[in-house]
């Protein structure tokens, strides 16, 4: 497809120009400088790490930089096990899919109406959008606090509290609320690009506003999809906020929540915690790795404008 | 900056199949819907804006409302006038910490992040070697949670095991990073830092890698060094990207929440004015008028920035 060359998500991440130049005094300088600042950068990570595989008594007698005596993987394993980890796990899974899959598909047929159908108004639920993702979220936190301890839900929605609050239901929806404003932002951005004509054409041949969306639009943006998929799923699987306030059971909590379970009142095990944030990291640790391409898209995806 | 989209295959079918007067004709019913497509959109565009409405703006706006009240949760709502503002102004003793942090955050992601972040950009728009590495190494941080950030701090400045210390040679005299409310605040600072740092970063590459080749050459011949060619030649260009790192900066030194809240729910040196509306609300006391006006006044300070966003947004949409 013609409309797919030079789109933000390609433009973002293209490294363009190589010209080799002879290495002068000055380059060699800045290499070393960001040599150093990477492996700086990379320390905070390392370091947990490593401690995260030795036993405390033994960081705690000879110091996080000593030459290691045991390796093991058992703080993963107790963190696993004693945090419960695969239920939270399987709790932020319970969100965070749901709710990337509602915020894409809501924002891409917004953006759609906005920028391809010229809607009356568009302009105005662009900005409605824009600007309310962008509040900051305890603003409308007490307001929603108490709308979701009011609203009732049938108990096999929400049990035990038959109720919006402590329910998923609740979490996914505010999330898919807060971020579908970024998504139609940078997606009718995006959608710009496809030439009216295409979407002239599928009218033509009768097709209506799902058609013309299922079939023509949905699949020319699919690129951005990806990488706002990556990047939302990031975001939301992060999410800490939301699941404190708006969650009371404590085995319903998502994963980032849950690490408070590590740390006990009297005594806290740091190379535990190290184990336990590593395990919760890894996803997006993962997800950032194999899908860096849209990752770093969807970021500056949103920030130049395609 | 948006380059016109050019359909040439759609463009040539088009032309050579179809004659021009019907074209025109064709793009006057293009606006109209039938009402198959009305139902469709009512439901499609209903639905995220009645969570958009429902559950960002009637709240924001009910904040507001509620701000003017004094109200357990489950009594008799009162109105009470500004009082609730005047109190937190006067006898709220975390109030006037709160936003001192929020404005040093705020300064030191701008102040010395922000810059750092495009200072790092400039240096790998330049460096072809491992770039990949620095890159990856420098946003790494951006994708882990703020909870997560939080307790690697814990672990990092932990005052008697911590790295910090053993790497400062302060194990005798430990410093407590965490726990000193004089200087927590900086510990924290530091490692938001560290994530905000390769966030900008990745903005402005992304932002000087669109920067047309030509000028940084036109500049060259015209005899300017390198110094000048950035500030007066590429920076000016970069100025989109300036407005969104801003707001970025802004709203991110508002919202901030998640780290203070891992490491020690936000007290004793780490108070922010989104930890006290959180504190108002869900702890036992259940001041939700009183949290209400600390949330408005961090709407009202966040409101000035989000429409300077919106207006340099949309006038690019507006010359685009």
């Amino acid at each position: 497809m013609t409309v797919e060359r030079g789109t933000a998500a390609e433009r973002g991440t293209a490294v363009g120009r190589r010209n080799r130049r002879p290495v002068s005094p000055w380059r060699v300088v800045v290499r070393i400088f960001l040599w150093a600042m990477a492996l700086g950068w990379l320390v905070p990570l390392l370091l947990p790490l490593y401690a995260s595989l030795r036993p405390y008594a033994e960081t705690a007698a000879e110091g996080y930089f000593s030459l290691p005596k045991t390796l093991n993987f058992d703080y993963y394993v107790q963190a696993w096990q004693g945090g419960n980890l695969p239920r939270h796990f399987l709790n932020t899974l319970l969100v965070a899919v749901p709710a990337v899959l509602l915020t894409l598909f809501f924002a891409s047929f917004v953006a759609f109406l906005i920028s391809r159908r010229r809607l009356p108004g568009g302009r105005l639920l662009l900005i409605l959008f824009t600007a309310g993702n962008l509040l900051p979220q305890q603003v409308v936190l007490t307001p929603l606090y108490l709308m979701y301890t009011k609203l009732p839900l049938p108990w096999w929605m929400s049990w035990p509290s038959e109720l919006v609050y402590d329910s998923y239901w609740g979490i996914i929806a505010i999330h898919v609320a807060f971020q579908t404003g970024f998504c139609v932002f940078v997606l009718s951005n995006y959608m710009d690009t496809i030439p009216r004509e295409l979407i002239e054409a599928a009218t033509v041949d009768g097709a209506g506003v799902w058609r013309q969306y299922w079939r023509v639009v949905l699949p020319l943006v699919r690129p951005a999809l990806g990488a706002l998929g990556t990047l939302e799923f990031a975001w939301i699987y992060n999410d800490f906020l939301w699941a404190v306030v708006l969650m009371s059971t404590g085995d319903k909590l998502p994963v980032t929540s849950a690490l408070n379970n590590l740390r006990s009142v009297y005594f806290t095990d740091y190379n535990l915690l190290a184990a336990g944030s590593i395990l919760v990291a890894l996803p997006t640790l993962i997800v950032f790795f194999v899908l860096q391409r849209q990752f770093v898209a969807g970021l500056t995806l949103g920030a130049n404008k395609g | 900056m948006t380059p016109t989209p050019t359909a040439p295959p759609v463009e040539a079918g088009r032309a050579a199949g179809v004659p021009r007067s019907p074209a025109r004709r064709r793009r006057r019913r293009i606006g109209r819907f039938t009402p198959r497509d009305i139902a469709v959109i009512g439901l499609l565009l209903g639905l995220p804006l009645l969570l958009d409405l429902g559950l960002i703006w009637g709240p924001a706006l009910a904040s507001i409302g509620l701000s003017f009240t004094s109200w357990d949760g489950l009594g008799e709502i009162r109105p009470v006038g500004l009082d609730n503002y005047v109190n937190i102004v006067s006898n709220y003793p975390p109030f006037w910490p709160a936003v001192w942090h929020n404005l040093l955050w705020l300064a030191f992601l701008g102040l010395v992040a922000t810059p750092f972040g495009l200072f790092l950009a400039v240096l790998l728009d330049r460096e072809m070697r491992f770039t990949r590495f620095y890159q990856t190494a420098f946003y790494l941080p951006v994708v882990l949670s703020l909870a997560v950030v939080g307790f690697l701090a814990q672990l990092i400045f932990s005052r008697d095991y911590g790295v910090a210390n053993a790497i400062l040679g302060r194990t005798d005299n430990p410093v407590d990073w965490l726990g000193d409310p004089s200087i927590n605040l900086w510990s924290v600072l530091l490692l938001v830092g560290w994530r905000h740092v390769g966030y900008v970063m990745l903005l402005y590459l992304a932002g000087l890698k669109a920067v047309d080749p030509v000028l940084k050459e036109a500049a060259a011949i015209d005899g300017a060094n390198e110094a000048q060619t950035f500030f007066r030649v590429v920076f000016p260009t970069l100025r989109p990207v300036n407005v969104i790192v801003l707001v970025i900066t802004v709203i991110e030194a508002l919202r901030a929440f998640d780290v203070v809240y891992a490491i020690n729910r936000g007290r004793n040196g780490l108070e922010l004015l989104s930890v006290l509306v959180t504190d108002n609300i869900v702890g036992e006391a259940s001041r939700i008028g009183y949290g209400s006006a600390i949330a408005v006044i961090l709407l009202l300070i966040s409101t000035g920035f989000i429409a300077v966003y919106l207006v340099q947004v949309f006038r690019r949409e507006d010359e685009a």
